[in-house]
């Protein structure tokens, strides 16, 4: 069972269209794959709008655990404030921060410079380490995790997927990322799947690396300008540290073809394999409206044939007895 | 000595689980006996750091070697600083890869890079 | 005055926007500083062409343990929320990758084993622009996770943060780091594409400007693409769109070689001062809402 995680550094190279492209090339006679899905994007899970996926289990995410200070204990010590690194006590630009001050002053009977200095976390800028919590002499701090997002298991069109949405606001450390991933690895090998296909997020942070653990294969999604070059370099650096194998294709080839020459000689030198290249195709936004691959909405489009031959490389270089 | 050999299904004659660490199992073997047993990995779902929760169920469980297919870093350190011997086996069953062990066949792990 | 500039989806051309925004109103003699909190894959330099001529690492402060006073008690790996520190095998020891960098362990060592030492995670870079833009960026090393510790160190660096006009160009997303780029804003600026990705995304930016309470506008770019979903959804939730740039291949190819909006289109210098004059507008109508409540 083999895994593949297509990256990009740059966010909108195309890495979800590619996959759904790859999704639905697998599924044709004469390709034996049969593959399991997993969105790593959980800021951003594009890939459900393109597969058609059922849902059949949908999950909470908990995590994100935060610091909440009981006023009834806490004695205005100021200890808390004076350990937490991360701004997450008192801080003034907290928005609704007045608000619950001013709630909470005609309850309490308490004057307004008492008021002032009572603690609040702000539960979005609190990084959830506990500090304030271990050293809180009166014990007056609990740690509380809330419901930051949910995972699904969805059947697609293709096969199974696993997706998930991360709250606005919330912490991406990876955590959720690494159990979709994880949800679609043992799903595949439980059931005898040949490949897990992971659409990864834009970066080379935390959900990057999360995403790209365990991988046997990395397809860079290198877009041909100034900026896209330059994060693909980071991004390969980024595979390149973690001993991930790495393929690269320049999607929207045409926009600047001296950068497209320039990636494709920086791939040369360095021994790594550009699988092709698709042309910009306005077909590949037109199957997305439609939501389907482009491949299967637009077979005789340009962008779809470039992805039939860079899926069957790809395709065969997965399929190779000691990848 | 006890191994610990990373695995899917915990079976003892199936193909070996090639990541350490969020395999499902551990089949555990008995070298002198031939005894062995599978465990579930606590870590193979957990949120982060599997690495080294890994390692402490396995110090635990009193492994004095391991073998899978690959290692990650955090791993490969948790193990080192534990007396863990780490070897490689890409293939193989708990059943062909015990044989191997004792037979001197197999190869470690190089140590983690600092 | 700070304007963030935000998307959802990555790809939109925030970094386009952010970059013609700060030029144009450089040129109208306010002072202008730009941040590109984007730490992961910073782009706004190639079209700011500042002079990189400030430069500080970041550091976090990560426990070191000292073996010889270490008893191996696990005080410190009890604490770490983070699996940053183990004790096995009667050592104890530490995962920087993993460490946030929150000295909770070294506060409750029985032992004042540990100490902290600073570990470099990426570096801030900054300069003026042949504008007079004062810019500065972030940039995360390769192969270090937290994109956070970056941005924050970014914005409270020098005097940046003192501009008549502060830009920040912000990572896509909506998570952790896109919070750290965009609090604090007096508005946000998001940048969509007319499509299923596009829209799926604001929604979520859009949800994250809500929590967050920053009055926020929208600029579809790439007009004529996909369809009309996205302008239905602006005007559902009341978001008001600005600005509408069109599907343009001279400006795909301009972008891609690194010129700003301003040098493809120099008529768009006054619609971004007229962009200015719009967000200045919605901050005070909501300021005035506010007051009202």
């Amino acid at each position: 069972m083999k895994q593949l995680v297509i990256l990009s550094g740059k966010g909108g190279t195309g890495k979800t269209s590619i996959a759904a492209a790859f999704a639905h090339l697998l599924s044709l006679d004469g390709v034996p794959l049969r593959a399991v899905f997993a969105d790593a994007d959980v800021d951003a899970s594009n890939l459900e709008l393109v597969l058609a996926p059922r849902i059949i289990i949908r999950e909470a995410f908990r995590g994100g655990l935060y610091a909440e200070i009981n006023w009834e204990i806490c004695t205005g010590c100021g200890l808390c404030k004076e350990v937490c690194r991360f701004d997450a006590i008192n801080a003034r630009s907290m928005p609704k921060f007045h608000q619950q001050m001013s709630h909470h002053y005609p309850e309490s009977g308490m004057s307004g410079v008492q008021i002032q200095n009572l603690p609040l976390v702000d539960p979005i800028a609190c990084d959830g380490c506990a500090a304030c919590y271990y050293q809180c002499p009166e014990g007056a701090i609990t740690m509380q995790d809330q419901i930051v997002g949910e995972w699904c298991r969805s059947e697609s069109r293709y096969g199974p997927l696993f997706h998930a949405v991360l709250h606005p606001a919330q912490e991406n450390s990876g955590k959720l990322v690494t159990l979709v991933k994880q949800q679609a690895r043992l799903l595949a090998m439980d059931e005898n799947y040949d490949l897990v296909l992971v659409d990864g997020p834009p970066g080379i942070g935390c959900p990057v690396i999360a995403a790209s653990s365990g991988a046997d294969l990395a397809l860079i999604v290198a877009e041909p300008t100034t900026a896209g070059v330059h994060d693909m370099y980071r991004v390969l650096e980024t595979a390149n540290h973690f001993n991930i194998q790495t393929l690269v294709c320049i999607n929207k080839a045409d926009i600047y073809p001296a950068s497209a020459a320039e990636i494709e000689a920086f791939c040369r030198e360095r021994g790594i394999q550009v699988v092709g290249k698709i042309p910009f195709d306005l077909a590949v936004t037109e199957a997305m409206v439609q939501g389907q691959p482009v491949t299967l909405y637009a077979p005789s489009s340009p962008s779809s044939q470039a992805l039939r031959e860079i899926w069957s490389k790809v395709g065969a270089i997965l399929q190779t007895e000691g990848m | 000595m006890k191994l610990a050999i990373s695995s899917h299904d915990g079976k003892f004659d199936t193909p070996i689980s090639d990541r350490f660490g969020r395999c499902r199992q551990f089949v555990f073997v008995e070298t002198e006996t031939g005894n062995w047993q599978a465990k579930l990995n606590p870590a193979s779902v957990t949120r982060g750091g599997a690495g080294a929760q890994v390692v402490q169920f396995l110090a635990d469980n009193g492994v004095e070697a391991t073998i899978s297919g690959r290692y990650g870093p955090t791993a490969l350190t948790a193990l080192e600083a534990a007396g863990i011997q780490a070897y490689i086996a890409t293939s193989g069953t708990p059943a062909s890869l015990s044989e191997k062990f004792l037979a001197n066949e197999l190869a470690q792990v190089n140590t983690a890079k600092d | 005055m700070l304007i963030a500039i935000a998307s959802g989806k990555g790809g939109t051309g925030k970094t386009a926007v952010a970059t013609a925004l700060a030029c144009a109103l450089a040129r109208t003699g306010l002072s202008v500083a730009c941040l590109d909190c984007d730490v992961e894959a910073p782009n706004a330099h190639i079209f700011i062409q500042p002079d990189l001529v400030h430069r500080k690492p970041v550091e976090m402060l990560i426990p070191h343990v000292d073996a010889n006073l270490c008893t191996g008690c696990g005080e410190c790996a009890k604490v770490c929320q983070f699996h940053a520190v183990v004790v096995l095998g009667g050592k104890t020891l530490v995962f920087p990758e993993l460490c946030h960098g929150c000295g909770s362990c070294t506060l409750v060592c029985p032992e004042g084993a540990i100490k902290e030492v600073p570990r470099v995670m990426g570096i801030l870079e900054g300069g003026l622009s042949p504008d007079g833009i004062n810019f500065g960026r972030g940039v995360l090393n390769v192969g270090e996770p937290m994109a956070v510790p970056v941005i924050a160190q970014l914005k409270k660096w020098r005097d940046l943060m003192d501009a008549e006009m502060v830009i920040l160009d912000s990572p896509p997303g909506a998570s952790c780091p896109v919070v750290e780029s965009i609090r604090g804003a007096n508005f946000v600026l998001m940048v969509t594409e007319p499509t299923p990705f596009g829209l799926h995304d604001l929604r979520q930016a859009y949800d994250l400007t809500r929590e967050l309470d920053i009055t926020a506008g929208v600029i579809i770019n790439r007009d004529g693409i996909g369809n009309s979903d996205v302008e239905g959804y602006c005007r559902e939730v009341g978001l008001p769109v600005l600005l509408r740039i069109p599907l343009e291949r001279e400006i795909g190819e301009g972008l891609a070689q690194g010129k700003t909006l301003l040098e493809i289109h120099p008529e768009y210098e006054v619609t971004f001062r007229n962009l200015y004059t719009q967000i200045a507008e919605k901050i005070a109508q909501s300021a005035v809402i506010d007051g009202v409540q």
